[in-house]
C-alpha cells in the first residue's frame, strides 16, 4: 500500500537540472509535457488538463497506432457492423493541430532516459520532457500454446485486429474465440453478425465469471446460443493447428474443432516494459499514488498500465476518474485524489440486457437478494454487506442498474429499503 | 370447477333466508347468464325488502363445490380404509334401518338417538320427532337449538306455561326503550337492528340500552352501554326488580289479577336491593346502573330483547326469568311496544320447538310428562309407541354415546364436533359409536369424518317447506334449484327409513302433506275438552299443494279455520292476560343469582367468551364458500385487552394459544377495543376444515343450565400463551391444498377467495430450501414451469408465483415476521384470464408497481437515460453540447457510445426550439 502522495513539484519554479542535462528549455519557454500512448486514457488526461490550463504545456504525444485517438470500447460495434471507424474517432489529427499538440502516430517510444528526461521513439525522435505521462495501456495476452503464432491467430485490441477479423469473415467460415469474458463474447457476437460460425471456448465453467454469477451466466449462455453462438466450457486449449494458417484448435482432452480464425480474448497484460526499463517501480503494473504520480515525481501514469493500491484497471469508468485527477495535478491544481470506485459492466450485444456492478461474489458476511422470472428471462441479484449495497448482477431487466450502481458508490444505507430494493427505484421511491 | 346449477324455474321465487332467526323474505331468480340473483322480498313483513350482507351473498353459497351428492358408506372409520365408498340409496338406508333395528331390538329404544338442527325445515323436524317419539319410542332427539335458545324455552315455559314469545318485531319499533341483553343484534340479527336504528332515527327520544360485557357493534347506537361482568345478569335484573318495586313501578292490578309468585321473586331479589352492591358485583358504574334502572322504571313501552348472552349460561333459565319478572311486575306484556323478547339465532329454531324437536318436549307444544298429552299425540299419530320420559339433551347425549349407552346416532344438518362444548369429547364419542349416520349437504365437515353412513341432503334453494322466525311468523322456504346428484329432502330420507323399519304413518307423497299433518296435530283436540294450547295452526290445515305453495308469511296462532279466506295471524300474545298455565296466570320465578359454574383460577385466569362475527354463520359450511363474506374477518382471532396481552406475553397480530381444562386452540391476537380486562373473545365459526386448530368448542366447559340443559358457552376459564413460530406465510392457490401432513406447517387457516383458496400459514420448523418446498407445496414438478421467485435468504424471506399461460395459479409468500404484504391486490389477479406485464412485475412484491413517467427509449444504457428525459433536459435547461448533457444527466459520460445519438438529439431539439 502506498503512502500519502508526494506533493507535486511547483511548475512555476522549474526543477533544478543536473549539469549533464542538455535540453533545458529557455526560461521563457513553456514546460514540456510528453505523453506516451495516444489512447483513451492519455488523451482524456490531456483533455482534462486543457480544460484547466489550456496553455500551460508544450505537448507532444507518441502513439504506436497510426490513427488519431479512437474509442476502443466501440470496436465491438464496429466489428458487428453497427458503427464505422469514423463513428468511433475521439480525436482527429485536426484536433491535435488545433490544440497545438505534436502527434507522432505510428511511432512508439522505445526508451526513456529519466536522468536526462528524454524519450526516444522507434523512428529515432528524441524529445525532452519536464513532465512525462505514461499511458501505454495494455496488450492482450496470447496463450503460448503451440501454434499461437500461426496466421489467423489474433487478439481483439485495436483497429488492426478488427480489420483482420472482418477480412477473415469475408474469406473464412470457422471462428474460434478463446476466452468467454466480456471482450470475447463481443468479438464472438461481431463475427457471428459477420456471418461466421463462431465457437466460444472458455476454460472456466461459466461465462464472464468475473462479472456474472452462475445463474446469470447460464441465462446469458442460453440467450447467446439462441442467437447462434456455440460454446465449449471448461475447455483447455492445448494446441493451435495449421500449416501456415490455422485450421483447427485442439484441446487437452484430445478433441479438435475446425478454425480458420482464432481470437484470443483471455485478458490483457499492462504494458510496462518501457517503464521497467526506465527503472520505475512496477509491480503488476506501474505503481502510482493517489495523484497518479509514479515513483519518479516528474512522471505520471494513467489507464490500464497503472497499479493503484494493488488494483489494475480495464474498464473505462475508473480511467476517466484517473484522467480527471491526473489532469488536475498536471495543471497544478493538485487538490484531487484518485479514489477507487466500484465498477459496472454492460455487455454490448444487441438483445442481451446484462448489468453487473461491484462485488457480486460476496462472502460470509454478505447477504443476497435474488429474483428470478425465467419466462421473461429476468434474473437479478443484489449483494448486501452490513447495511450497504455492494454488488449487483442484473440480467434481462437492467433499467435499475445505474441506480444500484449509484447506491453502491454513494454507500447509501439501504436497510430501510431492503424489502423493496430488488423491485427497483420506482417502488422504493413510492414506498419512501 | 363450479358445477353448473340447475334452475327449476326462471321466474322469481319467494323464499326465506336460511340464516338467523329474523327470517327475512328473499327473492331468488335465475338471470339470463345463469347466475342466481338474490334480493330482499319487499312484501315480507320481517325485512320489507332489506337483506344483510350474509343474505345478500346467498348466491355465492349455492355452488356445488364440496357438496355431498351421493350416499356413502365407510366400512372402517378408524382404519386405513377410512375413505367413504359411494353406495345406492337402498344400500345406505338398509344399513341404517338394519343398524337401528338391531340396536333397538338388543338394547331398547333409548340406545339410539337423533341429533338434529335448527337448520331443518319444520316438516323435516316434524318427521324426525314423530319417528323418534312415536315409533322408535324414545325421546332421544335433541337439536343444536339446545345450544342457543333452550334457556329461553325453559324460561317461557316457567313464566307463561308454554314456549311462547309474546311480542313481535313491530314492538321494537313502537317501544320507547329497547334493552338488548347479551345480544350483538347489529351483527347477528342485522335487519332487526336496522329496524331499531330506523325507528330511533325517526324518534330520537327512543332509547337503546345495551347490556353486554363486550363493547360490540350494537353499542354504537346505544344511549347507554352497561358492560356488565359476564354471568352477573341475575344480579342486575333482580336489582332492577327490587328497584322497580321500591320506586312504585309495580302494576298492582295486573300482578294481582294475572300473576303468581311475585312475593317469592321479590324476596329472592331482596339481596340485590342495593344498587351500589349490584354495581360492584356487575362491575358497573353505579350511576350508569341507576340511570338504566330509572329509564326502565319510567318507560312504559319497554322491550327487553335477549339472545345467547343470556341463554348460554349455567343459570340461563334464571336469567330469562329475571328479565320476564321485571315485565310482569310492571305489567308490560301483551301490549304494543312492550314485552320480553327472545331473539333466536337459527332460521327455524322456533319451528323445531313447535314440532317438539327437543328431548324434553313432545310435539305441538305438548309435554312428555303429561299422560293426557302423550295420549293425545299417540292417538293422533296412531303410533305403536310414545316416549314417556325426557330424552337426552345435547351434551348428555354425546356423553351417553361415549359411555356406550347410546349405540347409534343420526346427526342431521349440524356439526357437533365444532359446535358442542368440550367438542373433543364428541370426537371421542363418535369414534367409539357403533353406528353414526349423518345427513348433510357438505361432503367434508369435521363431524362427517366420523360417519359410518353419509346421506346427501338437499340444501337451501333446493328444499321446500316452512320455517318459523323469532316473532312466530311461519314463512315458506321454496325450492328454485333442482336437487343435485342424489340429494333428497330430509323428511323424505327419514320417511324412507321409517318405512324400511316397518312403520306406517310415513307415507307422505309431498311436503305439504307433512305440513298439513303438523297443522292438524296443532289443532287436534285443542280446546277445553282436550288440551288447550296456544300453538294452533287450525287455519292452515287442509291446504293442498297449490295452497301451501301460495302460503303467505303468517304469525301463529291462527285458530279459526277460514276456508279460502285471508289467513291472519296474531301479532302479539297475552293481550287478554290469559297465560298457558292451568290457572291462566303468568308466574314470577324466584331467581337466585349464581356465579358461572367454573371460576377462574391461577392456572386459567381469563374468561373465554364466544360468539359470532358479522359475515359468517355457524361452522361456515355455507358462508365459508363466499369470498365476499370471508373478507370481513378472514381468520379466527383472540380479542383481548392490550394489558392482558402484555401480561400473558402475546402480541397483537401474532398467534397465541388459548387453553382451558378441556382443550385448546390457536388464533391471532387482536385488540378490537371492546373487551374488558380479564376476559377474551373467540368466534365460534372456525373448524377443522377452515383452520388447523381453531375450534373454540374444544375449549368450552361442558357445563349446562340445570333446567334447560343449555351449555355455558359464554364463560370458560382459560389461559393465553405465546405460540412461537419461526415463519409466517400465505399461499393463494387455484384449488385446494392438503396441509395437514406438512411438517413445517404448524398452523393454517383456509379462506375462500374468488377463484382461489387462500391459506394463512405459520410454522415452527425452519423451511430450509424454500424454493423446493414451495414447488412441492404447489405441486409444480416441471423445471421449466413459469415460476417467479424472490429470495432474501438471510432475512428468511421467500416469495414465489406460479403462472400457467400467463394466468396466476399459485403464490407463496414466506417471512420470519408477520410482515407479509397485503393480500388484496394479489387476490384481485385470480379472476383475470391473462396477467399483463404491468401486473406481472408487481407479483413478487404483492402490489402494483407504479410505472414511472415514460422516459422514452433508452439512449444511454450505461446510466439508463431515456430519449424523452434527454429531450426534456435539452429544452428546459437549454443545453447546447454533449458535455452539458453529460454533466446534467450523466448520459454519454461512461463508454460514450451514445454520444453520436446525443449530438443528433441536440440538433433535432435546436431545430425544434428555433421553429
Amino acid at each position: 500500500m502506498m503512502s500519502a502522495p508526494a506533493p507535486s513539484p511547483p511548475l512555476s519554479a522549474p526543477m533544478p537540472t543536473p549539469a549533464d542535462m542538455p535540453a533545458t528549455p529557455p526560461a521563457a519557454a513553456k514546460p514540456r509535457l510528453v505523453v506516451i500512448g495516444n489512447g483513451m486514457a492519455g488523451m482524456r488526461t490531456v483533455e482534462e488538463l486543457l480544460k484547466l490550463a489550456p496553455d500551460l504545456y508544450d505537448i507532444t504525444v507518441f502513439g504506436a497506432e497510426p490513427h488519431g485517438n479512437y474509442n476502443r470500447i466501440l470496436l465491438s460495434p464496429v466489428l458487428a457492423g453497427d458503427k464505422g471507424i469514423a463513428d468511433i474517432m475521439l480525436h482527429t489529427h485536426e484536433w491535435y493541430a488545433q490544440n497545438g499538440i505534436r502527434l507522432h502516430a505510428g511511432d512508439p517510444v522505445v526508451k526513456i532516459d529519466r536522468r536526462r528526461r528524454i524519450v526516444y521513439s522507434a523512428s529515432g525522435k528524441e524529445v525532452c520532457y519536464d513532465r512525462l505521462l505514461l499511458a501505454t495501456g495494455s496488450k492482450p495476452f496470447i496463450i503460448p500454446v503451440p501454434g499461437h503464432t500461426l496466421d489467423g491467430v489474433i487478439a481483439f485490441r485495436d483497429i488492426q485486429d478488427v480489420e483482420t477479423m472482418l477480412e477473415a469473415a469475408r474469406n473464412h467460415r470457422h471462428a474460434v474465440i478463446i476466452g468467454g469474458g466480456l471482450l470475447g463474447l463481443e468479438a464472438a457476437n461481431g463475427l457471428l453478425r459477420q456471418g461466421m460460425t463462431v465457437t466460444v471456448v472458455h476454460v472456466a465453467d461459466s461465462l464472464m465469471e468475473r462479472q456474472l454469477d452462475k445463474p446469470a451466466a447460464a441465462l446469458l449462455k442460453k440467450a447467446l446460443e439462441e442467437k447462434g453462438l456455440q460454446f465449449l466450457l471448461s475447455a483447455d486449449t492445448a494446441e493451435i493447428i495449421g500449416p501456415d494458417r490455422v485450421t483447427a484448435v485442439r484441446f487437452k482432452d484430445g478433441t479438435e474443432i475446425p478454425a480458420d480464425l482464432v481470437v484470443m480474448t483471455v485478458g490483457v497484460r499492462p504494458n510496462i516494459e518501457l517503464a521497467k526499463e526506465a527503472g520505475l517501480h512496477c509491480e503488476r503494473a506501474i505503481v502510482v499514488d493517489d495523484t497518479l504520480q509514479t515513483y519518479d515525481p516528474r512522471i505520471y501514469a494513467v489507464g490500464e498500465c497503472v497499479q493503484h493500491r494493488k488494483a489494475t484497471f480495464g474498464l473505462v469508468a475508473p480511467i476517466w476518474d484517473q484522467a480527471k485527477v491526473c489532469g488536475a495535478h498536471l495543471a497544478g491544481a493538485g487538490h484531487r485524489r484518485y479514489v477507487q470506485q466500484a465498477t459496472a459492466t454492460k455487455l454490448k450485444v444487441t438483445g442481451v440486457d446484462l448489468y453487473s456492478a461491484g462485488d457480486f461474489i460476496g462472502g460470509e458476511s454478505s447477504e443476497d437478494l435474488v429474483l428470478r422470472d425465467p419466462r421473461r428471462g429476468i434474473y437479478k441479484r443484489l449483494i448486501l454487506k452490513d447495511r450497504l449495497l455492494v454488488g449487483a448482477v442484473l440480467y434481462g431487466d437492467v433499467k435499475d442498474g445505474p441506480w444500484y450502481f449509484d447506491l453502491i458508490q454513494s454507500k447509501t444505507d439501504i436497510a430501510a429499503m431492503r424489502k423493496h430494493l430488488l423491485f427497483g427505484q420506482a417502488l422504493c421511491m413510492q414506498a419512501a | 370447477m363450479n358445477q353448473s346449477l340447475n334452475p327449476l324455474i326462471t321466474t322469481v321465487t319467494k323464499t326465506t333466508c336460511p340464516y338467523c332467526g329474523v327470517g327475512c323474505g328473499v327473492r331468488a331468480s335465475m338471470q339470463a347468464d345463469g347466475q342466481l340473483a338474490i334480493s330482499g322480498d319487499e312484501q315480507h313483513q320481517a325485512n320489507a325488502g332489506r337483506l344483510c350482507v350474509k343474505g345478500s351473498a346467498l348466491a355465492e353459497t349455492v355452488s356445488l363445490d364440496g357438496r355431498l351428492l351421493h350416499p356413502k358408506i365407510r366400512s372402517n372409520k378408524s382404519g386405513a380404509d377410512s375413505q367413504a365408498q359411494r353406495v345406492s340409496w337402498d344400500q345406505a338406508l338398509d344399513k341404517v334401518a338394519q343398524g337401528f333395528g338391531k340396536i333397538i331390538a338388543e338394547h331398547g329404544p333409548d340406545a339410539v338417538a337423533f341429533y338434529v338442527s335448527g337448520q331443518l325445515l319444520t316438516e323435516d323436524y316434524y318427521i324426525a320427532n314423530k319417528l323418534m317419539k312415536g315409533y322408535i319410542g324414545s325421546a332421544n332427539i335433541d337439536t343444536n337449538s339446545r345450544l342457543c335458545m333452550s334457556s329461553a324455552v325453559a324460561g317461557h315455559k316457567r313464566a307463561f306455561g308454554a314456549d311462547l314469545v309474546p311480542v313481535c318485531y313491530e314492538d321494537l319499533e313502537l317501544a320507547d326503550l329497547v334493552v338488548l341483553v347479551g345480544s350483538n343484534t347489529a351483527w347477528c340479527h342485522p335487519i332487526l337492528f336496522q329496524r331499531i336504528a330506523r325507528a330511533k332515527e325517526a324518534r330520537p327520544e327512543m332509547k337503546l340500552v345495551v347490556i353486554d360485557p363486550r363493547r360490540t357493534a350494537t353499542c354504537e347506537l346505544a344511549d347507554l352501554h352497561l358492560p356488565l361482568k359476564g354471568g352477573t345478569d341475575v344480579w342486575l335484573f333482580n336489582g332492577l326488580l327490587s328497584y322497580l318495586s321500591r320506586q312504585g313501578a309495580t302494576d298492582h292490578g295486573f300482578v294481582a289479577a294475572h300473576t303468581n309468585g311475585q312475593e317469592a321473586a321479590l324476596q329472592a331479589a331482596q339481596g340485590c336491593g342495593d344498587p351500589e352492591q349490584v354495581a360492584k358485583i356487575c362491575k358497573l358504574d353505579v350511576q350508569d346502573l341507576l340511570s338504566f334502572y330509572s329509564m326502565f322504571a319510567t318507560t312504559e313501552k319497554t322491550v327487553t330483547g335477549f339472545s345467547q348472552g343470556v341463554n348460554q349460561s349455567s343459570s340461563g333459565t334464571d336469567k330469562v326469568n329475571s328479565i320476564i319478572n321485571c315485565h310482569l311486575l310492571t305489567g308490560r306484556i301483551g301490549k304494543p311496544g312492550m314485552g320480553p323478547f327472545s331473539i333466536t339465532g337459527q332460521p327455524n329454531a322456533m319451528g323445531g320447538r313447535e314440532v317438539g324437536g327437543l328431548a324434553n318436549t313432545l310435539a305441538a307444544h305438548m309435554e312428555l310428562d303429561q299422560p293426557v298429552h302423550r295420549e293425545l299425540v299417540q292417538n293422533f299419530w296412531n303410533s305403536p309407541a310414545i316416549a314417556s320420559k325426557p330424552g337426552l339433551k345435547a351434551v348428555d347425549l354425546f356423553h351417553a354415546v361415549e359411555r356406550g349407552d347410546v349405540k347409534a346416532v343420526w346427526i342431521i344438518a349440524t356439526n357437533p364436533i365444532v359446535s358442542l362444548p368440550d367438542a373433543d369429547q364428541v370426537k371421542r364419542a363418535l369414534s367409539k359409536c357403533e353406528l353414526v349416520v349423518i345427513s348433510d349437504i357438505m361432503e367434508k365437515t369435521d363431524t362427517n369424518a366420523f360417519a359410518d353412513v353419509l346421506l346427501p341432503a338437499m340444501g337451501w334453494g333446493e328444499k321446500d317447506g316452512s320455517v318459523t322466525n323469532s316473532e312466530r311468523r311461519i314463512s315458506r322456504q321454496r325450492a328454485f334449484l333442482s336437487a343435485p346428484g342424489e340429494a333428497r329432502a330430509d323428511w323424505h330420507i327419514m320417511c324412507d327409513l321409517a318405512r324400511r323399519m316397518g312403520y306406517s304413518g310415513f307415507d307422505f307423497s309431498a311436503v305439504h302433506e307433512v305440513f298439513d299433518e303438523h297443522a292438524r296435530l296443532s289443532a287436534y283436540r285443542n280446546d277445553a275438552s282436550g288440551v288447550k294450547r296456544f300453538f294452533n295452526l287450525a287455519a292452515l290445515t287442509g291446504m293442498d299443494k297449490q295452497a301451501f305453495d301460495a302460503l303467505q308469511p303468517v304469525q301463529w296462532p291462527l285458530s279459526a279455520s277460514a276456508d279460502g279466506a285471508e289467513k291472519t295471524g296474531v301479532a302479539r300474545l297475552f293481550t287478554d292476560h290469559i297465560y298457558a298455565h292451568a290457572d291462566g296466570k303468568a308466574r314470577f320465578i324466584a331467581t337466585m343469582p349464581k356465579a358461572p359454574a367454573n371460576a377462574t383460577s391461577e392456572e386459567y385466569p381469563l374468561v373465554l367468551n364466544t360468539g359470532r362475527v358479522r359475515d359468517q354463520w355457524h361452522t361456515m359450511t355455507r358462508t365459508g364458500k363466499s369470498a365476499r363474506l370471508a373478507d370481513h374477518v378472514p381468520e379466527s382471532f383472540i380479542d383481548m385487552h392490550p394489558q392482558d396481552a402484555l401480561l400473558f406475553g402475546v402480541r397483537e397480530g401474532a398467534l397465541a394459544r388459548v387453553a382451558s381444562h378441556w382443550g385448546s386452540l390457536v388464533a391471532r391476537v387482536q385488540h378490537n377495543g371492546g373487551i374488558a380486562r380479564g376476559s377474551i373473545f373467540v368466534p365460534i365459526h372456525w373448524n377443522g376444515q377452515s383452520a388447523s386448530d381453531a375450534r373454540v368448542g374444544a375449549l368450552v366447559n361442558p357445563v349446562v343450565d340445570a333446567v334447560s340443559g343449555e351449555p355455558e358457552f359464554k364463560h370458560t376459564p382459560v389461559r393465553v400463551e405465546e405460540f412461537p413460530v419461526s415463519w409466517h406465510g400465505f399461499v393463494f392457490h387455484r384449488g385446494e391444498l392438503a396441509l395437514d401432513d406438512i411438517a413445517e406447517i404448524s398452523h393454517w387457516t383456509r379462506i375462500q377467495g374468488q377463484q382461489f383458496t387462500r391459506y394463512e400459514l405459520a410454522g415452527r420448523l425452519q423451511i430450509n430450501a424454500p424454493g423446493q418446498w414451495a414447488r412441492t407445496l404447489s405441486g409444480v414438478t416441471d423445471e421449466d414451469a413459469d415460476w417467479l421467485e424472490y429470495l432474501d435468504a438471510s432475512a428468511g424471506v421467500y416469495r414465489a408465483v406460479h403462472l400457467v399461460d400467463d394466468r396466476i395459479q399459485t403464490c407463496v409468500f414466506l417471512s420470519p415476521r408477520p410482515d407479509l404484504p397485503a393480500r388484496t391486490w394479489l387476490a384481485g389477479l385470480f379472476p383475470k384470464d391473462r396477467l399483463e406485464d404491468a401486473d406481472r412485475i408487481g407479483l413478487l412484491i404483492g402490489q402494483p408497481i407504479e410505472r414511472g413517467a415514460d422516459t422514452g427509449a433508452t439512449i444511454c444504457s450505461c446510466f439508463g437515460v431515456g430519449r424523452n428525459t434527454i429531450c426534456a433536459a435539452i429544452r428546459e435547461k437549454n443545453l447546447r453540447s454533449v458535455p452539458q448533457i453529460t454533466s446534467c444527466l450523466k448520459a454519454g459520460g461512461n463508454c460514450g457510445s451514445c454520444v453520436p445519438e446525443l449530438k443528433k438529439l441536440l440538433t433535432e431539439m435546436q431545430v425544434q426550439i428555433a421553429a
